[in-house]
Formats: structure tokens, sequence, C-alpha cells
């Protein structure tokens, strides 16, 4: 194999297996470690800076980074990396003065349709350079699905309103209440560039299930039933009622039910209970709410009875899993079941809709009813017009929307000079030794033994009987420290120089994760096959050196690295070295706050 | 400050036929020198246990005094340990291996302690042919009081104050053949392929087994002009691959014929001695005398299994010891009272 290239950053990023995941990219460690040294302000910044929306996000997200954490891989769970996210937003201090203002005007203007998280993400980028912005949105405040499809319970409008305010005070012109019903005629405005940021706006129904128009008045669609239900057009449910759909929104609507009246509450789904996509951590609050799962029962009809909605029937199915992959419903044969009902909340997904996009715009639709974007820079067929968030792909989440923000204002910010949109910007990185002296670093490289907690919610009974009530309480100082204690610092890299090495096995002797090998050097198959413990997780590399004195190599399989410097304890040359590795992101801004 | 081995290990390490994984025979965090050759042998010497699936319980690890008799904190921190006065490490191992015939014994020492101040007791460990691997991690230096050099440092080798060493070394290895071991062995820290196998081979022997350890002081003795650094070692090693294979395992390596020579033990295992190394006669004591002497004369240094007697008659046998240790028998048969006492004085008038 040959020698592992670290002088490409994307190395060393890989390696921090929760920045990786982050469609962001959000310095994770970094800001963990600042939770630990009480330095919270600072470790909001750092998050604000990435991910645009730290108080939201830290409540909220479907948190990518933990399944990847590496804790995950030597002990039962990962760090709860999205619970000190919120800890650092709970307990910074006022961080108004730490935030970028408007630049001085460059002359360009960039409207910007939809008030969510992607559209708020490219404000803000472009906002410090001098663009002129304009953001639209049907509703009455911005904010987007956040506000609209997140109930309060989960994420206390406050929180959105204060994250939400921090972008549109840095100049950006809010046209709220402003439906854009014609591309056509919006492209006729002047603007240098258009981001469509409109997300996806229309839940899937069940058109043609038997008894559906009948019991219109008591079916509804779950997103805009959210939606309505935040925006206090809503306030009550029936006694009875069945979530169909097994995802995020399908979780939000019954707990949001159970709040609006709703005493005997099902989420019924067709998939098992293992393959329903809402995130784990959201079906256990669910069912902690007193609401049970149904699974694998497939919607046959509505029931009516003198007209009204009393029920539905359900056939009863069962999972099979063939050996491409495919997974079939089959009927088990037993008698269809009945669930009685007041409200049906149809969740089934959500899909894009432009029908305020004209044919003629020369923004090119695919046959899926999306728009053809470059992948990289989204920039759609026609050049000023850019796309992203859940308009752009379909569907995703808060952190993919703000990442594509990102990637869009970058590509805006080129176009709006003439610049080609394929040579972007470099992101930064920096890469610094640790070492303060023997045994000494300076980050606590010793892994602790501490648990995952779980984070405290109020009483079952206050949080039902108030929409507004915050359920989690989040995390305490205390907890927050031994929490943030157990990240592994994998942004800590171990780098080693060939040229230093004596092969004395020092290293190799002492890591606790048999990570270090010297061995003769061979094809990646084959040094993955003869290390002292195989690599067998394909998806993390192996770090291989340059030839040694002996004619061997160097092979540190980064699978399970603690990143807890015993090697670099141990190396009498400092062949070894722990260097803090930091990779931030390319954006339209590169130094939005100062982090001291 | 933090020095602390963590408690996570690889959620894949292997096992033995215990159940066991490395990490059982895991000791103390090594407070040796970063680098030291002797923590190299220390996981040699833990990784061995581990591929022999002996249980860590049954193992007594026995030292005197140094950098290497610190070494046995470091491995197997669930065996029983003794940590002798200065060069008295045989004299303890003698009684143990008397009291209880059932252990493992690892003796750990080094060329202080063995070829110095502990000279007078090795020898005559050898002599009563005690059933022990004896380890001993060669530095050529005492680095634990700053590297003066050792009686086994080399002609001419220069320490790292830049005095030149006016005297033969002693050639342990040499002194353990002459003295009629029934195993020597040599072998280098850096060299854990060879050097696992020789201990595993050790451990297996019925009798007194010798390996002399070539473990370069990173501290003081690692230097331009040292005949024991990583680097001249290396240089000049003329190493014998080989291989162990337990009586109890099953052999599936395949040796190509004529590559290999296969030595029996006792007890059923197999070393296997590879290609470079198998006109090599490991049981011809004189001829392996030669030949390390020849290598020397070249300035090579030759490691592998230097001698090998599979039959050589240990204390237990020689001394016609009772089959039952003493540590097996109760105070019944330890004292057997005074009508005992009184028929054996009738015997004997």
């Amino acid at each position: 194999m040959e020698p592992t290239d670290t002088a490409d950053p994307e190395y060393f990023h890989k390696v921090v297996d929760c920045q990786f995941a982050c469609p962001a990219h959000t310095p994770v460690p970094l800001y963990i470690r600042m939770i630990a040294q009480q330095k919270y302000t600072d470790a909001y910044l750092v998050n604000w800076e990435s991910n645009v929306f730290p108080g939201v996000l830290g409540r909220t997200c479907d948190r990518p980074c933990e399944p990847a954490c590496r804790r995950g891989r030597v002990e039962e769970e990962p760090v709860a990396i999205c619970r000190l996210k919120r800890v650092a937003a709970d307990f910074k201090e006022d961080v108004a003065d730490s935030l970028p203002k408007a630049g001085p005007p460059n002359g360009k203007k960039v409207a910007l349709i939809g008030a969510g998280p992607s559209s708020l993400t490219v404000a803000r980028d472009l906002a410090p350079l001098g663009y002129e912005l304009h953001v639209y949105d049907a509703e009455s405040k911005g904010g987007g699905f956040m506000r609209s499809q997140i109930p309060s319970f989960r994420l206390p409008e406050s929180v959105l309103d204060e994250e939400v305010g921090y972008v549109l005070d840095m100049g950006i012109k809010a046209h709220f209440n402003s439906y854009i019903d014609s591309m056509a005629d919006f492209l006729t405005k002047g603007y240098d560039a258009i981001f469509v940021g409109s997300g996806a706006p229309r839940g899937r129904d069940l058109p043609n299930l038997p008894g559906r128009e009948e019991a219109d008045a008591n079916i509804h669609i779950g997103i805009d039933w959210l939606a309505n239900v935040a925006f206090n057009h809503t306030d009550k449910i029936g006694k009875k009622v069945i979530v169909l759909g097994g995802g995020n929104t399908a979780m939000d609507c019954c707990r949001t039910s159970r709040r609006l009246g709703g005493k005997e509450v099902n989420v019924i789904v067709r998939s098992p209970y293992a393959d329903m996509k809402a995130s784990p951590w959201e079906k256990e609050d669910a069912i902690h709410e007193g609401i049970p799962i149904v699974d694998n029962h497939v919607p046959r009809e509505f029931v009516l009875k003198e007209g009204k909605l009393v029920g539905m029937k359900f056939d009863i199915v069962e999972a099979i899993y063939h050996d491409d992959g495919r997974r079939e419903l089959v009927p088990t044969g037993d008698e269809p079941a009945f669930f009685p009902c007041d409200d049906v909340l149809i969740a089934i997904g959500q899909e894009n809709a432009f029908p305020w996009i004209e044919s003629d715009t020369g923004i090119n639709f695919s046959s899926w009813g999306l728009p053809v974007l470059d992948p990289e820079t989204l920039q759609s067929t026609l050049p000023e017009v850019f796309f992203g968030g859940d308009a752009a792909f379909g569907p995703e989440n808060i952190i993919t929307a703000v990442a594509h923000g990102h990637k869009a204002a970058v590509s805006i910010d080129l176009f709006c000079q003439d610049k080609n949109l394929s040579q972007r910007p470099a992101p930064y990185v920096n890469l610094v030794s640790q070492k303060m002296g023997i045994h000494e670093w300076s980050y606590d490289s010793a892994p602790v033994d501490d648990k995952r907690e779980a984070v405290p919610l109020v009483e079952l009974k206050a949080a039902l009987k108030d929409r507004a009530l915050e359920v989690e309480l989040g995390f305490d100082a205390e907890t927050a420290f031994i929490q943030a204690e157990r990240c592994l610092n994998c942004d800590a890299q171990t780098v080693f120089t060939p040229g230093n090495c004596i092969e004395c096995d020092a290293c190799a002797d002492i890591c606790p994760t048999s990570c270090i090998n010297f061995i003769e050097n061979g094809t990646e198959a084959d040094l993955r096959s003869r290390l002292m413990v195989p690599a067998n997780n394909d998806e993390q590399d192996i770090y291989v050196s340059d030839k040694l004195e002996t004619g061997r190599v160097l092979v540190k399989d980064e699978d399970v690295c603690l990143h807890c410097g015993l090697c670099a304890e141990r190396c009498p040359t400092a062949a070894w070295d722990m260097q803090m590795f930091l990779y931030n992101v390319t954006k339209a801004t590169p130094d939005l706050v100062d982090i001291k | 400050m933090s020095y602390i081995k963590p408690k996570f290990r690889h959620p894949n390490l292997p096992t033995n036929a215990l159940g066991f994984t490395v990490a059982d025979y895991d000791g103390a965090i090594s407070t040796l020198c970063a680098g030291c050759g002797h923590d190299s042998i220390s996981a040699a010497i833990q990784n061995a246990c581990f591929l022999s699936a002996i249980p860590p319980h049954r193992i007594a690890k026995l030292s005197g005094i140094g950098c290497s008799s610190k070494m046995p904190t470091y491995f197997l921190g669930k065996s029983h340990g003794f940590n002798s006065v200065h060069g008295r490490m045989p004299s303890v191992a003698t009684g143990a291996s008397l009291a209880n015939r059932e252990l493992t014994y690892i003796g750990v020492s080094g060329d202080g302690d063995t070829a110095s101040i502990g000279m007078g007791q090795f020898v005559h460990l050898i002599r009563r042919n005690v059933n022990m691997a004896y380890i001993v991690a060669n530095n050529g230096c005492y680095g634990l009081t700053k590297g003066q050099d050792s009686a086994t440092a080399d002609l001419g080798s220069v320490s790292k104050y830049g005095s030149t060493n006016p005297f033969d070394g002693i050639d342990l290895a040499s002194l353990a053949l002459l003295q009629g071991a029934g195993f020597v062995g040599r072998s280098f820290s850096g060299d854990k392929e060879q050097l696992e196998p020789l201990i595993r081979a050790a451990m297996a022997h019925k009798g007194f087994a010798f390996i002399d350890v070539v473990s370069p002081c990173v501290t003081f003795n690692n230097h331009l002009g040292s005949t024991k650094s990583y680097t001249e070692t290396r240089e000049h090693l003329d190493s014998m691959p080989l291989d162990f294979v337990p009586m109890r395992e099953e052999i599936s390596t395949h040796y190509d014929a004529g590559t290999t020579q296969g030595v029996t033990l006792h007890d059923g295992s197999v070393i296997h001695l590879h290609k470079a190394s198998s006109d090599y006669q490991t049981d011809d004591r004189n001829a392996a005398m030669i030949s390390v002497q020849n290598a020397k004369d070249e300035g090579r240094i030759l490691t592998g299994l230097l001698y090998l007697d599979p039959n050589s008659q240990n204390l237990d046998q020689n001394l016609k010891l009772a089959t039952k240790p003493l540590n097996e028998m109760g105070k019944d048969e330890l004292c057997p009272g005074s009508r005992v006492l009184n028929s054996i004085n009738e015997g004997l008038r």
C-alpha cells in the first residue's frame, strides 16, 4: 500500500467520526472540550458558526454524529453529543456582541424564498459580505419547518425566535406573509441571485382508501395539522386518535394529540417496529407518553357510521426480507383488525411541490419532481437560481438544510463575482502538537469509564397538560461535565514521523486497543488481514507509513483508536505525536466569529 | 497529568483455549523509560502465556533487582510473584519449584542481577537444573544507576559518557551451555516473532530453560558506539526463525518438506526451526558452543534455539523427591507425630 497522505486534510477529517458524519461538519470534539471547561459561550459560538441553530439542533437534530461516534464501538453507547450542544445553548452568556454584523453594501441583491434553515443559513453566510438580502415566507414568522413541524414541547418558541432573530438582525429584509406564486414574475424583480429554500411542503395522502372522501372532516394531513397547531389555528382533537406512519412527523403528531385532548392515541404503522423511520429516541419518547405503536398493520379502509368516522380497518402483515435486500409485506391471513377512532392523522411522508415555478422559466425538473441541480454547487439549470434544504433533494433534516445553505452561499458569492463555481475555496484546517511535558497533554487524554446518562424529563402529567411545556430538562452543569468527558477527542490525531522511528515496539505494546502494527507491506486487503486484530471495519481507514529501517511499515487501524496518546507517551523519539486537528468547512465568510 | 492505561480493549480481541484474551494477562502500566526493550520482552512473555493458554493463576513470576526485575509488575497481574533480593532470585525459585511443582515458573533477571551480583546463584541454578524459564533482559549497562558498563558489555563498546569498555563481556548463553543447561536460547527484544515461540518452548521444557535477550537501554545504551543499541543489534543479528506448536494444538501450519526441522519436547510440543537454520544441530552442545563463538568472532549475534536436550533430568528427578510436593501435604502428613518418629528411630537402632 502507498503511504497514507496525511497532508490531505480529508484523511484526518474522516478520523473525527462525529464531525465527518455531520452534514455541516461541526467540529464536535472542540466544542465538547469547551463545555467540559465551562466555556459555554465559546462552545455555543463554535456551533453557531458551523450550524447556525445550536439551541434548536441541541433539541431536535437527527444526530447522524451519534451512531458514528467512536465511543459506540468500544462500549455500549456513544457520547450524548446532541444534548451537550443544548448545554452550550442553555448556559451561554449573551452572545449578541460576538456575532457578525452586516458588511458594507457590495451592491448585489439576493432573494431567498422560504425562511427555513437553509435560507437563513445562506443569509447568515452572505450578510457580512455586504449583500442585500431579501427573505420571503408565506408565514408570519421565520423558521420554516422548524416552527411549523416541531412541536413546542420539544422546541420552545423562545429558543427558535432567538436563533432566527440572530440571523434576521444582520440587516436581513424579511417579507413575511408573502407567498410567492409565480417564479416567472419573481425573476423580473432584478435580483442578482435567487435561493429557493421552500421545503417539501406537501404531505402524502391516502386518496384511494375506501371512506377517505366521506370521512374527510376527521382526517388530517400530519404536517398541515402540526402547522395549524403551531400557529394556533387548531387547539383540540378527538379522544380517540389514530396516527398513520412511522417517521418523526408521526411521533410529533401522536405526542401533540396527547396534549390536545387525545386520550387513546395509537400510532399504526405498516412496517415492523425496528424498520420504522423515526429516530429510536423519538419512538421511546412516544411510548413513554402512553402511546402504543402498532406495527405490521396496513390501512384497509376508513369505517363510517351514520356518515361519521368511527374507526379504521387494517390488514395484518409480516415482513419478509429477500436476499437482495428487498422487503415485502405479506398478509398473514388473519382477519382485518379494527381500531376505533374520532380522528386520523396521516403522517406517511412528504413530497416536494413547486406549483409556483412555471415550466418555461428555464428551471428544469426531474421525473421525480425535483429540480435538476449540480450537487456540488446547488445551481439549477437557470444559472442565477440555487436550491437548498428539502426543496433540493427531497425531505431530509435541519442539519442537512444548513449544510446546503453553506454550499449555496459559497456558490452565490462566486456567481455574483463572475467566478467559476466549481473552483471552491479550501476548508480552513490546522494541525498543532498537544505535548506539554512528560505525561502532560493539553487535552484530557485519559478516557473515562462513565456511562451515558439520559436527559431528565418533566413529570409526565404536567407535560401532557401543557402543549408549550418543554419535556426535556437538559443536563445540569455537573452531568454535562461528566458526559463531555466521555468524548475520546478523536480530533487529537496520532501523527507518525517514520524517520524518527527506531522500531522499539513501545507503541504497539502499550496500545490498549491493539491498533498499532509493524509488519511487511502488502495490499490493503492483505494488510488488514495480517494485523494483530484484523481490521474488519472497512469504513475506517488504515494509516500506513513510509518504509522503516527494517523494511517494514507501520500500520495503524483507525477503527477503535482511543486517542489516549499512550503511543506518543511511550515513544522515545517523538515519532508519534498527538496533534489537534481543526477542520472548518468552506463557507462564504471564513471568519464569522472570534472565539478566544 | 494523566498516565493511565484505559480499560477499553479492542472488541474483537482473539481468545485462547481458556476463553481468555491477551488483556487477561495484562499487568500494571510500565514505569520503565519510554522505548525500553524490556517492555517488549514483557509483551512477548504476556503474549506467550496467552498463546500457550496457561491460566494466569498457575504462573509464578520471580525476579531480583534492577530495571529488568521491575518487569514482572508490568505483565500477568493475576499471577503469583516474588521480587527477591538482588541476585538471589535463583534460591527463591529453587525453593518455590520444589514446594509446588505444578506452577509455570518465569524468572526475569538482568545482566547485573545475573552476571554480576547473582552470578554465584545463577550457575548453581543451572547445575541443579531447576524447572523454570529464566529470561535475562540484557542491555549491557546499569540503567538504574545511570548507565555504567555492566559485566555483559562487549569489549570496545563505548558508554554514553564516551569511555571505551576495556573488558571482554560475559556471554551468558555460552556460560549456560558450558554449565550444562538443557535449553539455551538467545533472542532480541525487537524480534517478537522469534522471541515469543522461544519463550513458549522454554515454558514447555521440563527443566532449566535459559534465554538471553538483547534488550537495548534506550536511555543509556542506544547511541553510536554502543554494541547493544537497536540499530547495532539489528545490523549484526543472525536470526534463526522458529515456531512453537504446543502438544494439545493440532498442527495447522503447513511446512514444505525439507524447509523445517522439528524438535519434539518432552511434553509432546514441537519446535519448528525454519529453513535458514535447518542445518543447525540443536542437540549438539559442543557444536552449539562453537557456533556461538564463531558468530561472536565474526561480529554476528546468533539468535534462536541454540541448544536443547528435551530429556535432561531436572532437580525433582535427580533428587528422587516424593511424587507429592510439600504444598499438597496436610498437617498430618508433614507432622506425623511421635509414634512415627519412634518407629523411625527404632528402625535406626
